[in-house]
């Protein structure tokens, strides 16, 4: 590759712009971090100083030691990590079948799925609930496990499908040539090619599911099975705010996230990259 | 190593038709190109052959056997696919011994087949490294590799050398006959480029529209080609085609010049005569004079493009180097037995 020669300026302007950015992005994470170190006696005394004159980890102990917040912490990685496990088997296998098959009615599918991402999540948020109270499911993980699943479904799908665009055809017949029943030459061939994919998805929706505070909010009401975001709203009383607690558990709760994008990130950007270059 | 038989094979994807009744039968150990333009369901026949297409109507046979119903991987059939199709996550000694691998050979065995495959190919030091890592070359004798390692009853080749450049297409079409020496297996090839039909084949299947024009050997087809879509496909420079009117005893051009075709019957209305079947000659007595157009110096031949008076455009190719130039006037004569004569509807009338 020539490398041209650049204008200094433009580079350092470049590298302004970037930093710019990248400090703007990530100043509410800075700001948790700080209000989550910050004594309780300093938060409103040095409310908007940039660095506290003090620094202390009683909030973190407190959130651990004293709260529920485990059991939330808990209940969320379950509801995630499930979620985002059965919504990636179930896209992957309804991805490969858009991507290899026709069938009859596949239109009718795919146009469905794209109508349920059509409507604000505010508009059938009852509806669902009083499909969940039927079941019995209300204060349970499992509603959670269920609504997340159905409505990540529609997205990944697309997202695996897309995957599965991108692996010619041909390595499959090549590999029924090659002799392996199709189940085999899924196992063999298309599968470890679409681990990127798989890697994007899980992320994706362990994240969305992570995070997720409407559905929460509203089919979970016991201390038992609340999910992190709205445990955090525990930290709410009548008359005051637990600044500082409420923040150490928010940094607490970025270590799953970062933990799981740490693991997948070799397969996510593999993934997006392959995504973005398919035309 | 097979006889495969082809009976009244058809193809049709919804309401269209893509092959219609075809019927061929290819001897042990026969090496059959199948030729024609694009879209003229050459690829899908082979893939029927493979097992990769459903066959609409007809019966295929391997040995007899009726195969319709097998499955790929139960045929016994290796292919080479035009885009190579190698595994990209397996490195080149696994990607030639995937097969054995799935039927559960050992290890050894199969150890020792790649590296054999790998030696007559050329590969054996570059067995350890991912497709990614080849040129377009090596990853076609991956892709031979991977069928020589099969042991397969027949090979199929899908346009395997659509995407080498020219020297390169050369060389390993060079070392595909040499592979069919070799193995003596039964092969059956796809292409668009007669040049690799007619130096590859031992007998030629040419297909137009999903409909079998002619099946024989290089020779033949160049020699007594079946209509005149067979006539224009194979040979290169393609043959000029006349427009001609009957006379009692031959055909007479639009200049009005007339040529004898002693002993044929029936209406003729075109006359096909080959680049290379035309001489020059002294305008003053030729029965065809017209003016050089473009000429093309080749070193070992001379292509002329004339405009010929009163007839139109004709191609003439003259062995060795001629000293023409563009707007020279020259002759023409036909060489006697090398004309071609056409119904309007296309067909070869002979004597």
């Amino acid at each position: 590759m020539a490398v041209a020669r650049r204008n200094p300026l433009l580079t350092l302007g470049k590298y302004a712009a970037i930093l710019f950015y990248l400090s703007f992005a990530l100043f509410p994470l800075y700001w948790l971090l700080k209000i989550s170190i910050t004594p309780d006696q300093l938060i409103y005394t040095e409310g908007t100083a940039l660095w506290p004159t003090d620094a202390t980890l009683e909030n973190f102990g407190k959130v651990i030691w004293q709260t529920d917040f485990l059991r939330f912490f808990w209940n969320s990685l379950i509801v995630s990590l499930a979620a985002a496990a059965i919504t990636t088997v179930i896209a992957a296998g309804a991805g490969y079948a858009f991507s290899r098959f026709r069938f009859p009615g596949q239109k009718l599918v795919i146009a469905l799925m794209l109508l349920t991402q059509m409507f604000p999540l505010l508009m059938i948020i009852a509806p669902i609930y009083k499909i969940v109270a039927m079941l019995g499911l209300l204060n349970s993980l499992s509603s959670l496990i269920l609504v997340y699943t159905a409505f990540n479904i529609p997205f990944a799908t697309f997202l695996m499908q897309s995957f599965f665009d991108g692996i010619p055809k041909d390595l499959e017949d090549a590999a029924m040539m090659d002799g392996c029943t199709r189940f085999q030459a899924l196992r063999k061939v298309i599968l470890p090619l679409t681990l990127p994919g798989l890697g994007a998805t899980l992320g994706f929706i362990f994240t969305a599911a992570w995070s997720e505070v409407l559905f929460a909010l509203m089919l979970i009401r016991s201390e038992d099975s609340m999910t992190f975001p709205v445990g955090m709203l525990t930290f709410v009383s009548k008359f005051s705010v637990d600044w500082g607690q409420m923040m150490a558990a928010g940094v607490l709760a970025l270590i799953p996230s970062c933990l799981f994008f740490i693991f997948i990130q070799r397969y996510l950007v593999q993934g997006l990259t392959s995504g973005a270059v398919k035309g | 190593m097979a006889r495969l038989d082809l009976v009244g094979i058809e193809k049709r994807f919804g309401g269209v038709e893509v092959l219609r009744d075809v019927n061929l039968s290819i001897a042990d150990g026969e090496f059959i190109v199948l030729v024609g333009p694009s879209g003229c369901g050459k690829s899908t026949l082979l893939r029927m052959i493979a097992g990769l297409e459903d066959i609409s109507a007809g019966e295929f046979q391997i040995d007899g056997q009726r195969m319709n119903e097998v499955p790929p991987r139960d045929r016994d059939i290796a292919m080479v696919f035009q885009s190579y199709a190698l595994y990209p996550h397996m490195d080149v000694a696994r990607n030639m011994g995937f097969s054995m691998e799935i039927r559960g050979a050992e290890a050894s065995a199969r150890a020792s087949r790649v590296a054999a495959a790998a030696r007559t190919l050329g590969l054996d030091k570059l067995t350890a490294r991912l497709p990614r890592a080849l040129s377009g070359g090596q990853r076609q004798r991956v892709a031979m590799g991977r069928a020589i390692v099969r042991e397969p009853r027949a090979f199929l080749f899908d346009e395997p050398l659509s995407n080498l450049d020219a020297a390169l297409r050369v060389e390993m079409r060079l070392e595909i006959a040499r592979l069919h020496q070799r193995l003596k297996a039964t092969m059956v090839y796809v292409t668009h480029d007669q040049v690799e039909a007619l130096t590859l084949a031992d007998r030629i299947v040419v297909l137009n529209g999903g409909i079998v024009q002619q099946v024989g050997t290089p020779l033949d087809l160049y020699q007594t080609p079946a209509n005149r879509f067979v006539a224009q496909f194979i040979g290169s420079p393609t043959m000029n085609i006349l427009g001609v009117s009957r006379t009692d005893s031959g055909v007479r051009l639009a200049n009005g010049a007339e040529i004898a075709l002693p002993g044929l019957s029936g209406p003729v209305a075109e006359l096909g005569i080959r680049p290379e079947h035309l001489d020059l000659a002294d305008p003053a007595t030729a029965p065809l004079t017209g003016t050089a157009d473009v000429v093309e110096h080749l070193g070992s031949d001379t292509n002329v493009y004339v405009q010929v008076d009163g007839v139109g455009p004709l191609m003439v190719r003259q062995h060795g180097h001629v000293p023409l130039r563009a707007g020279d006037r020259l002759g023409l004569v036909l060489q006697p037995g090398q004309t071609h004569a056409f119904t309007a509807d296309g067909r070869t009338v002979r004597a």
